[in-house]
C-alpha cells in the first residue's frame, strides 16, 4: 500500500468508510463484496486516493489528479452498474450482485470498461451541458440523469446528491 | 531508469507486473506469485512522479491498449491482463528455457 506523505489509513478510518459504504449500498439495493479482508484493502486504497486527490478515486485505476477527467471513476464509478449486470461485480470487486453474495456466481478479475483518454475526451466534447442532440420536447422541466445509477430527476437543476446512489450533482447529465 | 521492486523466489522467467499500490487484483496477483514461490519484479505506477508515470504508461499501453492494472509482462513479449495466475503459469510452461 502506498504511503503518500507517510499517510497510512488507520483501522478506524477503514472501518468507518466501510460501514458508511455498506449502509449506503444496502439502502439502495447494492451489496459490498463479502470478503471483508479484500474490501478493507480497497477502503485503504480509497482513503489514500482521497488524501492524494481530494476525492474517492477508484483504487484499481490510475487517476490523473484532474477531477474533470477522473469524475467518471469516483467511487461508485459510472461503470459499476453495467459491470454488475455483465460480470456480477464492479471492476475492483468492491460491489457484487446478490447472486455473487449468495455464492451462486463467482466474481473475478474483469475487463476494463472505462474508455481510454482519447475516447473520453471525444465524448466530453460532444456532450457538454445541453440536452442530447435531436431532443426537442416541450417538457415543463429539463430531465437530469444520474450517470452512476440511472436515476432521473425532472427539475431545473440536478439534486445536490443522488437520492439513490449518493453521487454528487456533477455526476448528472442532461437527459431530456 | 525506473526502479523495479524485486520479490525473491524460483526464477521461472522474467516476470514484470505493472501494478497500482491501491488495487485489489494487483495485490492478489503479487501475493499469489509469492505464495507459489515464483520470483518477479513489479512497478507500482501510482507511486511514480508525473513524467516517470507517463513514460511507464507508454510501455504498459504497448502491451495492453487499455492501460489497465495489473498488466503482467512475461519475458518482455507475453502479456496477461488482470488477475489470472493460470494464464501466467501456462505461458511460463510453454516458454523455452
Ligand atoms: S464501483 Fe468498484 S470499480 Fe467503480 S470506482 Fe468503486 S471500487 Fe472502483
Amino acid at each position: 500500500m502506498s504511503r503518500i506523505e507517510g499517510y497510512i489509513p488507520t483501522d478506524d478510518e477503514i472501518r468507518t468508510l466501510l460501514e458508511k459504504l455498506d449502509t449506503e449500498a444496502e439502502q439502495s439495493g447494492y451489496h459490498l463484496n463479502p470478503d471483508r479482508e479484500f474490501v478493507s484493502f480497497l477502503m485503504e486504497g480509497l482513503l489514500v486516493n482521497q488524501k492524494r486527490f481530494g476525492y474517492l478515486s477508484c483504487p484499481c485505476r490510475l487517476a490523473s489528479g484532474d477531477i474533470e477527467d477522473d469524475r467518471d471513476m469516483i467511487c461508485p464509478c459510472d461503470y459499476r452498474d453495467p459491470d454488475l449486470d455483465e460480470f456480477g461485480a464492479c471492476y475492483c470487486s468492491l460491489y457484487v450482485t446478490e447472486k455473487v453474495l449468495r455464492g451462486e456466481q463467482k466474481a473475478g478479475s474483469i475487463p476494463e470498461r472505462r474508455p481510454n483518454r482519447e475516447e473520453r475526451e471525444a465524448v466530453r466534447k460532444k456532450k457538454q451541458a445541453g440536452p442530447p442532440e435531436g431532443v426537442k420536447v416541450g417538457l415543463p422541466y429539463p430531465v437530469w440523469r444520474c450517470k452512476v445509477c440511472g436515476y432521473l430527476a425532472a427539475r431545473d437543476t440536478p439534486p445536490e446528491v443522488c437520492p439513490i446512489c449518493k453521487a454528487s450533482k456533477e455526476r448528472f447529465e442532461r437527459f431530456m | 531508469m525506473i526502479e523495479r521492486k524485486h520479490v525473491d523466489g524460483e526464477k521461472k522467467g522474467e516476470i514484470l507486473i505493472y501494478a497500482l499500490s491501491t488495487c485489489g487484483w494487483c495485490r492478489k496477483t503479487k501475493k499469489h506469485l509469492e505464495d507459489l514461490g515464483i520470483a518477479y519484479d513489479y512497478i507500482d505506477v501510482d507511486l511514480l512522479e508525473g513524467p516517470e508515470s507517463e513514460e511507464v504508461m507508454k510501455t504498459v499501453r504497448k502491451f495492453n491498449e487499455k492501460g489497465s492494472f495489473p498488466t503482467i509482462v512475461i519475458n518482455g513479449k507475453h502479456c496477461v491482463v488482470g488477475y489470472n495466475i493460470d494464464k501466467v503459469r501456462e505461458i511460463l510452461e510453454n516458454e523455452p528455457d
